[in-house]
């Protein structure tokens, strides 16, 4: 998601000023994305040069309002009919970190495993207090708490299966020594072609 | 009864071991752990880490090899077996992931069942069933039986029945197992709000989504704590200070 379509979409309900857009953003999203002053006032300069918005003039202490163009709201009923594609959020830097740390040799890859699911279990525990405490009629951030937790779920899932796969493949290469970090320096080696290769 | 000052549960280095010599396998392995009232403790595991020998030794069930289990500050292993039956029915309760909820039984008489054991007349065991109904949201179901009821509904009675009296322990294994998500949060909900009104736990889940409600997470591998988040601190909240 962009912020452009962030600010299209409370465009929707009327004109309004920058700091209402900032502020009403933000309550829509929980403190997952917090914005400054500047990101707003950018993007609404270019929403605008893009002829997606259009400012209204401004009030008495020279705040300028905003207002949704037709163009706009096309583009935003365009952004909701179309659904996000994975492939365009940001590279999964975890999974590049653990593909990577399989390659250098002397790092324990299960350490990695076990810190990274205990911190996103922290955080999973951090989002339930939150939804915990979240009105029951705030659907707007319970969806977007939900989204998050199942998220954390997921990595957490994924983190498992990581942990059970290291495991087997440190048997098959070395079926006495259980853990990563005690595998010969040759046996890095050999993951670091593999590791090059692709 | 006046309660506990301490822990409501406490596994002192705690080891299980079954069978001897070659074959002997290590269910758990130098284990510690405390889990006092208003608490929320979960663990979580790959299958055969150990999670339900720790639940069996918890509640009493079964007994360790090593270390000491103590249950309101009392170690079960300096206890009679009459003495570990009788602090079972009266300080713990248990919840599954199947329910287990007597089928021939309605709702209220299911919950009474456990005063009614332990001696509580008749009378007296309904009235708390029907008040341990009303605390978990489901005093109309008392005249139910368990097979004209949903599965979260179920679990409700069940978290009822676990509760009811004076019982200040929970032990609850893949609670929200059969469940689905919406429903299994719900019960997720009310185990942590049963908790919060005084009653300690030790939850065992394989889902982290319902792992989250607890304080602290412990994660077994081998018989092993691997991994502990330990306590929320403050400085962790800063998502809801921010907002
Ligand atoms: N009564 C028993 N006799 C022998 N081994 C057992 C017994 N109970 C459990 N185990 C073994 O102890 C280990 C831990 O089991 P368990 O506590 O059931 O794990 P989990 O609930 O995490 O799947 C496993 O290796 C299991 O096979
Ligand atoms: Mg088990």
């Amino acid at each position: 998601m962009s912020i452009r379509h962030g600010l299209l979409a409370l465009l929707d309900e009327g004109p309004k000023y920058g700091y209402q857009l900032r502020q009403e953003f933000e309550r829509a999203t929980g403190a997952t994305w917090p914005l400054n002053v500047g990101q707003v006032y950018t993007t609404l300069t270019r929403l605008e040069r893009d002829g997606l918005v259009r400012g209204e003039g401004s009030d008495e202490s020279g705040r300028v309002g905003y207002a949704l163009t037709d163009e706009g709201r096309t583009e935003l009923h365009r952004w909701f009919a179309t659904p996000i594609s994975r492939e365009t959020r940001p590279r999964d830097e975890l999974a590049i970190k653990l593909a990577l740390a399989t390659t250098v040799p002397g790092v324990d890859v299960t350490a990695i495993v076990q810190g990274q699911r205990t911190s996103t279990l922290r955080t999973l525990r951090e989002l339930t207090r939150l939804k915990k405490a979240a009105a029951e009629d705030d659907l707007p951030w319970l969806l977007v708490l939900d989204s998050m937790i199942f998220q954390a779920e997921a990595e957490v899932r994924w983190l498992d299966h990581c942990e059970s796969r290291l495991a087997r493949s440190s048997r098959s290469t070395a079926p006495a020594r259980p853990s990563a970090e005690n595998r010969p320096a040759d046996d890095h080696t050999a993951t670091d072609h593999e590791g090059v290769r692709r | 009864m006046t309660p506990h000052a301490g822990p409501v549960l406490e596994l002192r280095e705690v080891s299980r071991v079954h069978g001897q010599g070659e074959t002997a396998v290590h269910a758990l392995r130098g284990l510690s752990l405390a889990v006092t009232t208003g608490e929320l403790v979960a663990v979580m595991g790959p299958s055969g880490s150990g999670k339900s020998t720790l639940l069996h030794l918890a509640g009493g069930l079964d007994s360790p090899t090593v270390g000491e289990v103590l249950v309101e500050g009392q170690d079960l292993g300096t206890l009679s077996k009459a003495a570990v039956a009788g602090l079972r029915r009266r300080s713990i309760g248990y919840v599954f992931q199947d329910f287990n909820l007597i089928p021939a039984l309605t709702a209220v008489e299911n919950v009474a069942l456990p005063l009614e054991l332990d001696g509580v007349p008749s009378r007296r065991a309904r009235k708390e069933a029907t008040q341990a109904l009303a605390e978990v949201g489901v005093k109309e179901l008392a005249g139910r039986f368990p097979d004209d009821m949903s599965g979260g509904q179920q679990q409700r009675v069940a978290i009822a029945r676990a509760l009811v009296g004076d019982r200040r322990l929970v032990l609850a294994d893949e609670p929200t197992g059969a469940l689905d998500s919406e429903t299994g949060e719900a019960v997720m909900r009310l185990l942590r709000a049963r908790i919060d009104a005084g009653a300690a736990g030790l939850l065992v889940t394989h889902e982290a989504r319902h792992a989250g409600w607890a304080d602290r997470i412990v994660f077994l591998r081998d018989g092993r704590a691997v991994d502990d988040t330990g306590y929320a601190s403050d400085a962790e909240s800063l998502l809801e200070e921010s907002r």
